[in-house]
């Protein structure tokens, strides 16, 4: 009986060596330990042994037994290893094939540089505001101090509606600010208005009939020209990084006094000349100035409680700039694989 | 306006290179938009000297010169030209030089004979005869009478040894039109002294002026001022070397004399000046009025114009003879028998001439200076400076006396300085002194805390103004940046804008991508869409001078701008497309100056797997983002801008907010596009009316869902929505959901017939739903929907 045992623990051990999968082991377990298995029948043999004889081969019989659950538990685990291996090894895919993404829809570019000066104005507490395209010549010209017979105001200029040069497509935000005025009457007054105007220039790589603007302005006591810098400067920084050079350079509008146009140095030579500057060093961002004495009296406002600065920014400009768009009639084109790119 | 630097130098003593001299004045107020060398386009040509001319050996024509170009061998160079001669000074375009319009010259044979370069024409320089009259024509350029020297740089000889500054003069400064206007911010940008010059005539001619002329100015508002002198027994010729190279620097061709004079004094002082002769100012009279009834004029550069009654002209006792401001007659032209010339030095009303200018569509270097409304006071300076001219070329007798005629009081303007009040505005601590110190450098004087405000300085008319010129020359970039003190605002968007970007972001993830297009169209754009004539859509805003007729009106429907730029992507083969826009309409409202000005929410598509659907769950998905009331939609079959059976109405809580479709294949045809095109036009506007209450918390199911499945057949006409909608009456409170899964036609199913197949989800809230719950639920729904729809059970 001992020879029987020792010969079935040799012959299970090898046998379960050898098994591929695990079905084998379980078709190994059923004949080896099953009901009607090979151990179990020369147990059932044990009554017939010696009371001496029979505690010496329980034991054998047992270790035997032991023997085979281990190893068929480890055979078990290392098949099943191996058959993980196996399926991950046939599920390996082409990392390199291109993602299947949702198709999700682009912003125009227009935009996504207008929303990013809206967050730096919002951050200090400007309110933004929207007002009519179609604009009173009151509001567009006069109340911004550009008298009847201003050359912005000819018809060469500027799209009329009215025969009596009284109502027109405004040219630029700025009545905005007569408006907000009106609108708010007592400062603080902290607006950003951006939106449409237009001009009667023919389309050209530079040049649209309809463009945008954004205008700012700010009504307070106490406001300052040193405070316009630090606003329109943290704009600047804010956009172009914070190494970023700023000018400001005296100019003219009707509407504001002192008046300027603020450049940033040239991000591409650094002030030294080239062609994106057109060798000038300087880049002209955007126009401003304290609010003229007369704007404000127009708008009921006291000029020697309150001061205010206003200033206007050139929308396609920023968004060519910042993505390095070479021709303006591609912003408003909206060829498909020209938005896929934002 | 562009100033000559060597020009300049007889005003303002600075050393500056030509990139410190713009970065100064441009910082200074004076923006400088360009720098030109004039050297820059001639290049290695040198004055030289014929040492020895002979016939070449191979041509009848050609001729072998030495030439001594100052360098240590002379060179050889053949030309064809006829008229050098031996000790002839020749330009001499060495090897490897540059000639106008960037003609490279270098070495070559000329027949077997070695030319190291070419001897030049004025042509061959830039040049033309009205820059060097005594120059040969049709032959090399003999430099003899130049006072040029061996081995010079040819640029010297031809006055090219300058720059050319261009500024761009503002509107409020019309003073620095003018090269002493230019001087003086130059004197000012720079704190070194402006030297100015008075002019002295001598006089002294033969009559009488008053005799001779008689001025009379009928429109005074129109005339500001009207100065006059006159010059006798004048000598018609070419005006001096240095005077033709400083009118060429600021791009003004000689003539003769006489007129250069009057463009002369044009740049230096900005008073645009003109010479009439004499012999056509009939009856000795200029009168300086209104067309009237005058209907023509022919100015002197032969073109007939067509006067109207308000155009200013000056005219003697029969005809106008000169458009005021603009451009001198042909009839009264100085030709080179001029005997007797009057020097005109006017002031005339900036918008007047502006006008006429712009209607005869004529601006001229006088018209551009006199719209900017120049000083008046400038005209007896001016004058005198041109009589102080004659003089000094011997160009005529200039006779004693001046005609002028003022028709308005010089108001003097004084302001109070008020350093307090600046220092206030600008954020600064200037010293008052400083400020005085500011203002001399501008030739504005201050005393006793008054400033005397220039005659040529219009825009200095408030303490404001006087804060720019303090803080121009303090340094705009000296000023300390500073972040806004006081009560704070509180930034933000309105709650429309919220919407408006939330709506964008929505789209977006719809797979949508913004588009901006013109608020103008044409208005054959409601035509393209099929638009009824009597739409009211079609009272659209006129633009009474569009660009041209395709912008012409302001839209009332966004559907022609989606449909152009759908259309244009389909043609540019661009495979599909998802659009969205958000902007506005422009709506005329009757007895109103200004229209409503609406916002719509337009989306369009075309391309594989576009549907009716795909749209609708768009719009669907963006109204559900926005969190509207309730949405239905309703077929609508006659609007044909859309297919009649593909188009619907967007209802929100039973208001009607917009419209989606297929486009009617017919509309997009018109377009170009033979593929199936959907569009939705929202009002958004509108939708803001219709928005649910904000979103609050609802407690979790805590008891599972049970759901059933139900699939009736009903008549083609029945709608899904009609189902649900009696589904729904029917099932009672426990009804959570219910959802299309299949509609059915075919194999089965009698014709005229369809199946529909809905899964209905019931729950309660307190306990698990058993049968016994939901069996009368489903038998309602059964029995309601066997009622009213003819809907029975598969």
């Amino acid at each position: 009986m001992k020879d029987q045992l020792e010969q079935i623990r040799s012959r299970a051990l090898a046998a379960l060596e050898a098994a591929k999968e695990s079905a084998e082991l379980e078709n190994l377990r059923v004949s080896l330990l099953g009901k009607k298995g090979e151990l179990t029948a020369v147990l059932k043999m044990m009554g017939k042994l010696s009371a001496e004889e029979r505690p010496v081969m329980g034991q054998l019989a047992n270790s035997v037994r032991a023997a085979i659950e281990e190893r068929l538990e480890t055979r078990k685990a290392e098949l099943a290893a191996a058959a993980m291996e196996q399926k991950l090894a046939a599920e390996a895919l082409d990392v390199t094939v291109p993602g299947t993404a949702p198709t999700l829809g682009h912003k125009h570019p227009m935009n996504i540089a207008l929303d990013e000066a809206k967050e730096i104005f919002i951050g200090m507490g400007f309110q933004i505001l929207e007002g009519p395209e179609v604009e009173l010549a009151e509001y567009n010209f006069t109340k911004l101090n550009t008298e009847e017979g201003h050359p912005a105001r000819d018809w060469s200029d500027t799209f009329y509606i009215q025969e009596d040069s009284s109502v027109l497509l405004r040219t630029q935000t700025s009545p905005m600010q007569i408006r907000a005025m009106e609108a708010i009457k007592n400062p603080p007054i902290r607006i950003l208005a951006p939106g449409r105007v237009y001009r009667k220039d023919e389309v050209d790589a530079t040049h649209s009939p309809m463009f945008h603007q954004i205008e700012g302005l700010v009504i307070d006591k106490g406001i300052t020209m040193a405070d316009l810098k630090g606003t329109l400067e943290t704009l600047v920084k804010s956009l172009y990084g914070e190494d970023s050079v700023v000018r400001f350079r005296p100019h003219h509008f009707p509407f504001t006094e002192p008046s300027c146009e603020v450049d940033v140095q040239c991000f591409k030579c650094k002030g030294a000349g080239c062609p994106t500057c057109k060798g000038e060093g300087w880049i002209e961002l955007l126009g401003a100035g304290m609010v003229h004495p007369k704007v404000l009296e127009g708008c009921g406002i006291d000029p020697n409680v309150y001061s205010g600065f206003a200033f206007g920014i050139g929308l396609e400009r920023m968004a060519m700039r910042r993505f390095q768009i070479s021709d303006l009639r591609l912003i408003f084109e909206n060829d498909v694989r020209f938005l896929r790119q934002f | 306006m562009n100033l000559s630097r060597k020009w300049l130098k007889e005003f303002v003593d600075i050393e500056a290179s030509d990139r410190e001299y713009a970065e100064i004045m441009t910082v200074a107020g004076q923006k400088v938009e360009t720098t030109a060398r004039l050297d820059a386009e001639i290049k290695n040509v040198k004055v030289g000297k014929v040492l020895s001319i002979v016939r070449h050996e191979n041509s009848d024509h050609m001729w072998v010169c030495q030439i001594d170009v100052g360098e240590a061998v002379p060179i050889q160079i053949v030309t064809g030209a006829q008229n050098v001669r031996q000790g002839d000074l020749v330009p001499a375009a060495l090897h490897d030089s540059y000639l106008a319009g960037g003609v490279h010259i270098t070495r070559g044979m000329l027949r077997g004979e070695e030319s190291n370069g070419m001897l030049c024409s004025i042509q061959e320089l830039g040049l033309t005869h009205n820059d060097f009259p005594d120059a040969c024509q049709d032959g090399i350029w003999i430099l003899n009478d130049e006072g040029a020297h061996v081995g010079q740089d040819i640029n010297e000889v031809i006055g090219n040894d300058d720059a050319v500054v261009e500024f761009e003069i503002t509107n409020n400064r019309p003073d620095c039109y003018s090269l002493i206007g230019l001087a003086r911010e130059t004197a000012a940008a720079f704190n070194v002294p402006l030297k100015l010059h008075e002019p002295v005539v001598k006089g002294g001619g033969p009559g009488e002026l008053m005799e001779l002329l008689d001025v009379e100015t009928p429109d005074p508002d129109l005339c500001l001022r009207y100065t006059a002198r006159m010059v006798r027994n004048v000598k018609i010729g070419p005006s001096p070397k240095w005077m033709r190279q400083r009118l060429r620097a600021a791009g003004i061709r000689p003539i003769n004399n006489i007129v250069d004079i009057t463009n002369y004094v044009m740049v230096e002082y900005g008073q645009p000046m003109h010479a009439f002769d004499y012999r056509y100012v009939g009856g000795g009279k200029i009168i300086v009025r209104r067309a009237g009834a005058d209907k023509t004029l022919t100015t002197l550069d032969g073109n007939v114009r067509n006067l109207t009654p308000d155009m200013l002209v000056i005219a003697d006792e029969t005809r106008p003879v000169g458009l005021a401001g603009v451009m001198g007659g042909e009839n009264s032209e100085i030709a080179p028998d001029t005997v007797d010339v009057v020097f005109e030095s006017a002031n005339f009303d900036g918008t007047s001439i502006r006008k006429t200018a712009l209607a005869l569509g004529m601006r001229t270097e006088a018209s551009a200076k006199f719209e900017k409304n120049i000083d008046p006071m400038l005209t007896l300076p001016a004058v005198n400076r041109a009589c102080e001219l004659v003089e000094l070329l011997g160009a005529g007798e200039v006779l004693d006396g001046v005609i002028d005629i003022l028709n308005y009081i010089p108001q003097p303007v004084v302001l109070p300085l008020e350093p307090e009040r600046i220092n206030a505005l600008l954020g600064t601590q200037i010293p008052e002194a400083d400020m005085i110190d500011y203002l001399r450098r501008e030739q504005i004087t201050v005393s006793d805390g008054k400033i005397i405000v220039p005659t040529w300085r219009p825009d200095l008319r408030r303490m404001a103004d006087v804060a720019e010129e303090v803080a121009r020359f303090y340094g705009y970039n000296e000023i300390p940046t500073t972040l806004m003190r006081g009560a704070t605002t509180r930034g933000g968007y309105s709650p429309s804008q919220k919407l408006e970007n939330k709506a964008g972001t929505a789209a977006r993830a719809m797979g949508y991508s913004e588009i901006i297009t013109y608020s103008f169209v044409s208005p054959s754009g409601m035509d393209m869409i099929r638009a009824p004539k009597d739409d009211p859509r079609r009272k659209q805003i006129k633009l009474l001078n569009p660009l041209g007729e395709d912008s012409s009106v302001m839209r009332t429907t966004g559907l022609p701008s989606m449909l152009d730029i759908l259309a244009r992507n389909y043609a540019y083969h661009n495979k599909a497309a998802r659009l969205y826009e958000l902007a506005k309409i422009y709506l005329p409202v009757e007895g109103e100056p200004l229209p409503r000005e609406p916002k719509l929410l337009m989306l369009g598509s075309y391309g594989p797997g576009e549907d009716f659907y795909t749209l609708k769950g768009a719009v669907e998905g963006i109204l559900a983002q926005l969190n509207t009331l309730p949405v239905s939609f309703e077929a609508v079959t006659d609007n044909p801008s859309f297919h009649p059976g593909r188009c619907a109405a967007l209802l929100v809580d039973g208001k009607r907010i917009g419209l989606l479709g297929q486009v009617h294949p017919l509309a997009a045809a018109n377009y170009g596009m033979d593929c199936e095109v959907y569009c939705a036009e929202l009002n958004f506007t509108e939708l803001l009316t219709v928005l649910a209450p904000e979103k609050t918390f609802k407690a979790l199911p805590r008891f599972p869902a049970t759901s059933r499945d139900l699939a009736v057949v009903c008549d083609e006409t029945v709608t899904v929505g009609s189902l649900e909608a009696c589904i729904t009456a029917a099932a009672g409170e426990l009804l959570r959901e219910i959802k299309l899964f299949d509609v059915y036609r075919g194999a089965g199913i009698l014709p005229g017939k369809k199946s529909v197949a809905f899964s209905l989800t019931f729950r309660a809230e307190d306990r698990t739903l058993t049968d016994a719950d939901i069996e009368p639920a489903m038998g309602e729904v059964l029995q309601a929907l066997e009622r009213n729809l003819n809907a029975v059970r598969r």
